[in-house]
């Protein structure tokens, strides 16, 4: 029986590199043996992602893209198909689950500098997979066809009118129509199911192939590889396979344990996952009272109302919205700290990173709620807090007092 | 590890004070007593749904074979909730008046009640049902304390008789009650009761599988436990010998 599959395995080893692909990528890829709890979103990322292909498949096959069926082939699926509520929770809840898992991978990025030198590509690469993620969820969001789908929708490519000359053309381009329509939920299907993924599947296997090219970063922020034995083997680092796998599966297992717990007893969970006004079917004709994105868009919305209007024109909030999602990009060069990893820098940086993290999470809450005078200027000091964490970094990473960085990881 | 601590005090110094903000306001609601396990209370609701509420709205998500959920047969079905003989077990609940007639009757067409306790809340149906008074100012001559100037009239008043909205001074400050003026046909304990095991049924057919999705969860759970016990004690064995 061995001798068979060995034989296999040699067999299309000489037509494919399936034995150096598994060594360089499992068995033999060296991952840093310090990493902590912030270092198992990566791979749960990938987790949620092949969830969110498998339910949407399943959910494509009973949905209908059409203004006419699209809310009512959804409680279709509620009702009549075959366990298909347990997809739709599933796809929903992974929805949110997603931007759960990617804020904290990001976060442990901006915790230990994964962004730094070599690593640039990489972070951007992630980036690009941010936003493609982003417009996957809006487009998604979409297509339950409820009242919050459509004015969400609608809110959302509104804002795309406001800019200057080509705004009006540019909005009619994304909707196909003058208003949210059949041809908008059309688009915004083949868009979320085939083109999107698409992409993101590719850009996904790019975030891999750019990681094991550079090695990962660990929550000491020094190089792995600048000590290896006579192998030239990392002295701190050991095979991804067995020990992540098994590791990351133990992660995995947690994770599905919570987001099966959303799953079966609060898929709703208190409308932040599937907002009330959603199991209302879209009308054009009746606006809304409290119109709020979903919640992982509210930072950035609360951004955009901050900002206030320029000649009657929403187009600076509109910069500033989209300013406040690219600023991510210019992280590897805007940092100037002497080391990566936040257990050695000085107190500033960590005072900064503390206040970033308050002013996301504030202004997500801000981006819930209506906009009132007083949460009007609390999301403005907010955002003023979160575009200097970005504009002042040069500045404050420079003065930072850092501790000695390790020669080596340190225990795990 | 410190840093991380910090963080999340101050993240929720912020959160604290905004989450203080956002609870308020609005009507206050009464708690619905719900009990989905309640087959009985479900099938009543399920009566008292059909025979009052379809006669202008309609659920047109929801099959009336369905309610072999709630423990009813075929023949229950055809004959406790009265059913035409045009209409099937199978067929989705459709409401008695076209929504043409509704429309040109009340001005707005009846909406759909399929997922209504999903967008309203449970809490806000069992008020509202209770919360209907008398007023001549309205072409309805109904209104809502829940719902005011809502265009149903109220099809229940036989049930629970007539309320009017009793206003009275108290100290510069304006008290608003309702108060029974002629008794219906049903006590008033028994109107809530009944009004529970309607807004029960409405929880039920907003979501039929919530009937079985939490047993499934503990099942799912419960497999999911024995996975991380057997994978954490692997990792352990393979991470043994690291140092």
């Amino acid at each position: 029986m061995m001798n068979l599959i060995s034989k296999l395995i040699g067999w299309i080893d000489a037509r494919f590199p399936l034995v150096s692909t598994w060594k360089a990528h499992a068995s033999e890829y060296y991952a840093p043996k310090n990493f902590n709890f912030w270092y198992f979103f990566g791979s749960l990322a990938l987790l949620v992602l092949v969830i969110q292909i498998v339910s949407g498949i399943f959910l494509t096959m009973n949905y209908k893209p059409d203004a006419l069926f699209a809310f009512a082939s959804v409680e279709y699926i509620m009702r009549d198909v075959q366990w298909g509520w347990i997809l739709r929770y599933i796809h929903s809840t992974g929805a949110s689950m997603f931007f759960v898992v990617i804020y904290l991978h990001m976060f442990r990025g901006l915790m230990y500098g994964s962004y730094r030198q070599p690593r640039e590509l990489l972070w951007i690469i992630g980036m690009i997979i941010y936003l493609a993620l982003m417009g996957e969820a809006f487009m998604g969001y979409l297509l339950p066809w409820g009242q919050m789908s459509f004015w969400g929708a609608q809110v959302i490519v509104n804002l795309f009118s406001s800019v200057p000359f080509i705004g009006h053309d540019l909005a009619i381009l994304i909707r196909g129509d003058f208003v949210v329509s059949d041809v908008t939920l059309n688009r915004f299907f083949a868009l979320h199911v085939v083109a999107i993924p698409l992409v993101l599947v590719l850009i996904v296997v790019a975030h891999l192939v750019a990681l094991h090219e550079v090695g990962s970063n660990n929550p000491d922020g020094v190089e792995i590889k600048k000590h290896k034995d006579a192998n030239g083997h990392p002295l701190d680092g050991i095979p991804f396979h067995p020990y992540y796998t098994v590791k990351d599966g133990v992660g995995a297992v947690v994770f599905l344990m919570i987001f099966c717990a959303i799953v079966f007893f609060a898929p709703e969970m208190g409308g932040y996952f599937l907002e009330d006004n959603n199991f209302v079917p879209a009308n054009s004709m009746k606006t809304p009272e409290h119109i709020a994105p979903v919640w992982y868009f509210t930072p950035y919305y609360a951004i955009l109302r901050a900002v206030p209007p320029l000649f009657g024109s929403q187009f600076p909030g509109v910069v500033a919205m989209g300013v406040a999602t690219v600023a991510f990009f210019f992280l590897p060069w805007l940092d100037r700290g002497k080391v990566k990893s936040i257990r050695y820098r000085g107190p500033i940086y960590k005072v900064f990173l503390a206040a970033f993290v308050v002013s996301f999470v504030g202004l997500g809450w801000l981006g819930l709620l209506p906009a009132t005078p007083t949460y009007t200027l609390i999301s403005r000091i907010l955002a003023v807090v979160y575009f200097a964490f970005f504009i002042l970094m040069p500045w404050y990473t420079t003065i930072d007092k850092c501790k000695p960085e390790p020669d080596r990881v340190t225990s795990k | 590890m410190n840093a991380i601590k910090k963080v999340c005090m101050l993240v929720l110094l912020a959160v604290l004070p905004v989450l203080a903000i956002a609870s308020g306001a609005g009507v206050q609601l009464d708690k619905a007593p719900l009990n989905l396990q309640d087959q009985a209370s479900l099938q009543r609701g399920a009566k008292l749904f059909t025979s009052r509420c379809l006669a202008c709205h309609a659920a047109a998500y929801m099959r009336y074979n369905r309610l072999h959920d709630i423990g009813m047969s075929d023949e229950q079905i055809k004959t406790e909730l009265e059913l035409p003989d045009d209409v099937k077990v199978g067929s989705t609940m459709q409401a008695a008046m076209d929504a043409n007639s509704a429309k040109l009757a009340y001005g707005v067409a009846p909406p759909d009640l399929s997922v209504i306790a999903r967008s309203r809340s449970a809490d806000w149906l069992y008020s509202y049902l209770r919360s209907f008074y008398a007023d001549e100012s309205r072409s309805v001559a109904w209104n809502n304390t829940v719902f005011p100037n809502v265009g149903m009239p109220f099809v229940l008043a036989d049930l629970q008789g007539e309320q009017v909205l009793a206003v009275e001074q108290h100290e510069g400050h304006e008290t608003r009650k309702l108060v029974l003026k002629t008794p219906g046909t049903m006590q008033p304990a028994e109107y809530d009761g009944a009004i529970a095991d309607l807004t029960n049924y409405m929880v039920y057919m907003g979501e039929p599988a919530k009937l079985v999705r939490y047993k499934i969860g503990w099942i799912v759970l419960g497999f999911l436990f024995i996975l991380f016990l057997l994978l954490y004690s692997l990792k352990k064995e393979i991470w043994k010998d690291l140092h």
